[in-house]
């Protein structure tokens, strides 16, 4: 009965001549969470990149469909528009730019596809305010530019704070959970889990089953070298947790 | 999809000069060619008294025994002066009211979005409309006039105030001071002329657009700006020029007299035609622009945004001589594409406790060079001077230039003396990070450099502000990929 939101059918994916995705097939329906696990350089954030449409990535084969269309082509902004996100695993600094500016050119120009008037400055402001809230972020964002300055852990948050101004359809967060400390931890999954509807679906990629305590994946796929391994209930995450990589090495 | 990528990059370089369009008005235009003749003719056409022709054969005469000056970091083709002409003028030189104006000329201006009875009714700007060469329109002279204030042309200047002409013109720029300026003396066209009396704050912006449009017509504008004891005046210079394949020589001269206790702030947002993708056409930009301090306590500011011209060689400057005065300058340099700018200021210190302050934000895009030359200044006599110099860099790609010439004379001891200066990159990944927000590459880029550029853009009027920040973003659209 469940909608499919993402397809990928069999995706193969190079940068700079090397294949990198060689082969992946995944479907997440709509109000699924996802998690992603496998070991360092398996091909996780390169995944993530081809969803999103970041230049430099080629893809050689196969397709990836958002609500049955072919998404490919599609410049990175057209995807965000349409209801991708991704939590960077390395949030990018854009100094000069203030996070007030560019928070009302993130909401203006979704607003603008959606065919809705911007907001006023009043509106704005409580909109920002609130989503504030939900995540405990107290940075004042009208004097800090986009990520500068901010510790590891802030700069995550920051992520999750953009997450819920945006309200996307599908959010990747690219280990999201890595260098933040407990209290930051359910911070980030309660972001989430505020978000989390029948409408709306999650692909975590994460290295630790302790982040999957708090957002309870549907689905836990183990990626290795480019390609989806294993595929199983949130169960996975624990016998991971317990014996390492070195069985799924040893098989593949 | 390293090719769609190349078809995006298209697109967006694909918007080719937007205010480039020949506007087709009714000239008389001088036959190509400079001598003495040539010019005895302008200033007969112009009617001038016997003193503005010697002054502009001395100037012609100094201006033959000069030479180009080389030590810019440019690249500049040779320029045949001889293949220049040297007047221009609409045909109807006065206009007592809009409608007289030909619809043409109005229509121009509404194609470069300045509507002019807008402008004029709504922002009460007083606009000296000048195309070409003369002075077409010169408008809230009655405003103005009522306040003791002199704002026209310079020709209209040469006829009904002579003595106020005699006494500044050249003052703080010599017929001789550099090749361009001798040659600006010697066959400048029109300009504007200001004069605020002592004790008056001006009510309004004064404001002039500049057009080049007669094909292979030099420029050659004269400014003079005059702040009497007490006064202030903040005046705007804007102007955008048609597309042509001619190479089209713009040597300006703006010379501001500030005085005791007076005030001037000097915008600009400069946006002449800066040449195709190639780097073929487009103005060569030679301005000497001076001004002094003349008086204790008096102050002047710049504050400039150059998107446009081939070739830019500009160092808006002051002289600090009275004591207690102030300048500052504030300038966004962007170059993208073939253009080239060598641009920034002096700040010479001759008062004591003078204060200076420079900000000078580049930004290089494209296979451009942008350098930034600056000179700070402090004399003997300068006790306790004081300067500030910030000059940023900004790259976009890595194939564009960017230079910084800091040079620093102090010869009082009691002088301070700072400049701090970075460079930075508008890197993929910032990008990838706005369009992963929504923000497309051209939204991204203008609120990157509009960040970038802010402590400048912030200096200028409102309404120049806004237009400015529209003309970073064109100038550098498509210059990240
Ligand atoms: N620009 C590039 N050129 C060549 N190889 C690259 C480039 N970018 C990434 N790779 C390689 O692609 C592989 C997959 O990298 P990716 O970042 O997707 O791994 P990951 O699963 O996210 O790892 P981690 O858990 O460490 O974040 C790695 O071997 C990496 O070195
Ligand atoms: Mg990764």
């Amino acid at each position: 009965m469940s909608n499919k939101m993402l397809e990928i059918k069999n995706l193969h994916a190079e940068i700079n001549g090397k294949e990198i995705l060689k082969g992946i097939d995944l479907t997440v329906n709509e109000g699924e969470v996802h998690a992603i696990m496998g070991p360092n350089g398996s091909g996780k954030s390169t995944l993530a990149a081809v969803i999103t449409g970041k230049p430099g990535y080629e893809v050689t084969k196969g397709e990836i469909l958002f609500y049955g269309k072919n998404i490919l082509e599609l410049p990175a902004e057209e995807r965000a528009l349409m209801g991708i996100f991704l939590s960077f695993q390395y949030p990018v600094e854009i100094p000069g730019v203030t996070m007030m500016n560019f928070l009302k050119a993130a909401v203006n120009a979704k607003r603008k596809y959606e065919g809705k008037e911007e907001m006023s400055a009043a509106e704005f402001l409580r909109f920002i305010r609130e989503k504030q809230k939900l995540v405990e972020m107290d940075t004042n964002l009208t004097n800090r530019a986009v990520n500068e300055g901010f510790s590891g852990g802030e700069k995550k948050k920051n992520e999750i704070f953009q997450m819920a101004v945006l309200k996307p359809k599908l959010s990747i967060l690219d280990e999201t959970d890595s260098g933040l400390d407990i209290d930051a931890l359910r911070v980030v999954a309660n972001g989430v889990n505020k978000l989390r509807s029948p409408e709306r679906s999650f692909i975590v990629i994460t290295h630790y089953q302790r982040l999957l305590d708090y957002i309870v994946p549907d689905i836990v796929h183990i990626l290795y070298k480019g390609k989806i391994v294993k595929t199983a209930g949130k169960e996975l995450a624990l016998e991971l947790e317990e014996k390492g990589y070195g069985w799924i090495k040893e098989q593949f | 999809m390293a090719k769609k990528d190349d078809d995006i990059l298209k697109k967006v370089t694909g918007s080719e000069y937007e205010f480039g369009f020949v506007s087709d008005i009714n000239e008389e235009i001088f036959p190509p060619g400079l001598n003495e003749d040539i010019i005895r003719k302008i200033s007969e056409k112009k009617n001038e008294p016997e003193w503005m022709l010697d002054f502009r054969l001395k100037a012609y005469r100094k201006w033959k025994s000069m030479g180009m000056p080389d030590w810019a970091h440019l690249r500049i083709p040779e320029i045949n002066y001889q293949a220049i002409s040297y007047f221009a003028a609409p045909k109807k030189p006065k206009y007592n009211s809009l409608d007289e104006v030909d619809p043409e000329i109005l229509e121009t201006f509404n194609k470069l979005g300045i509507p002019l009875e807008e402008q004029l009714v709504l922002a009460g700007v007083a606009v000296d409309a000048i195309v070409d060469s003369s002075s077409v329109k010169t408008t809230f002279k009655e405003t103005l006039s009522n306040l003791g204030i002199i704002f026209c042309s310079i020709s209209e200047a040469i006829q009904d105030h002579p003595d106020l002409v005699k006494k500044y013109l050249a003052s703080v720029v010599p017929v001789g001071d550099n090749y361009f300026a001798a040659l600006n003396s010697a066959v400048f066209s029109d300009g504007s002329f200001v004069y605020i009396p002592k004790g008056v704050r001006c009510p309004m912006e004064l404001s002039s657009y500049f057009r080049i449009n007669a094909a292979n017509t030099g420029q050659f504008e004269r400014t003079l700006i005059i702040a009497d004891e007490g006064s202030f005046v903040s005046y705007l210079e804007g102007c955008t020029a048609p597309q042509r394949d001619e190479t089209q020589l713009h040597a300006a001269v703006v010379e501001i007299i500030v005085h005791k206790d007076a005030e001037v702030k000097y915008s600009t947002v400069q946006n002449w035609y800066p040449g195709d993708k190639d780097g073929k056409g487009g103005i060569f930009n030679f301005v000497t622009k001076r001004g002094i301090c003349e008086g204790e306590n008096s102050k002047l500011t710049w504050a400039q945004v150059e998107t446009g011209s081939a070739i830019t060689w500009k160092y808006p400057s002051t002289i600090l001589k009275g004591d207690n005065s102030i300048s500052e300058f504030y300038s966004v340099a962007v170059t993208n594409n073939h253009q080239q700018a060598d641009t920034g200021t002096k700040m010479i210190h001759i008062g004591k406790n003078t204060k200076s302050r420079i900000v000078s934000k580049g930004i290089s895009a494209g296979y451009s060079e942008n350098s930034y030359r600056g000179l700070v200044k402090v004399m003997k006599g300068a006790e306790n001077a004081r300067n500030y110099s910030q000059c940023d860099s900004l790259l976009m790609g890595d194939k564009c230039g960017a230079h910084t010439f800091p040079y620093m004379e102090v010869e009082n001891k009691t002088g301070v003396v700072e400049h701090e200066a970075t460079t930075s990159k508008v890197s993929e990944e910032q990008i990838f990070y706005c369009n992963q927000r929504g923000i497309s590459t051209e939204d991204a880029v203008g609120l990157i450099v509009n960040g970038y550029a802010k402590e400048v853009i912030k200096q200028l009027p409102m309404e120049f502000a806004v237009e400015a920040q529209k003309l970073l973003q064109i100038t550098l659209e498509g210059s990240v990929g």
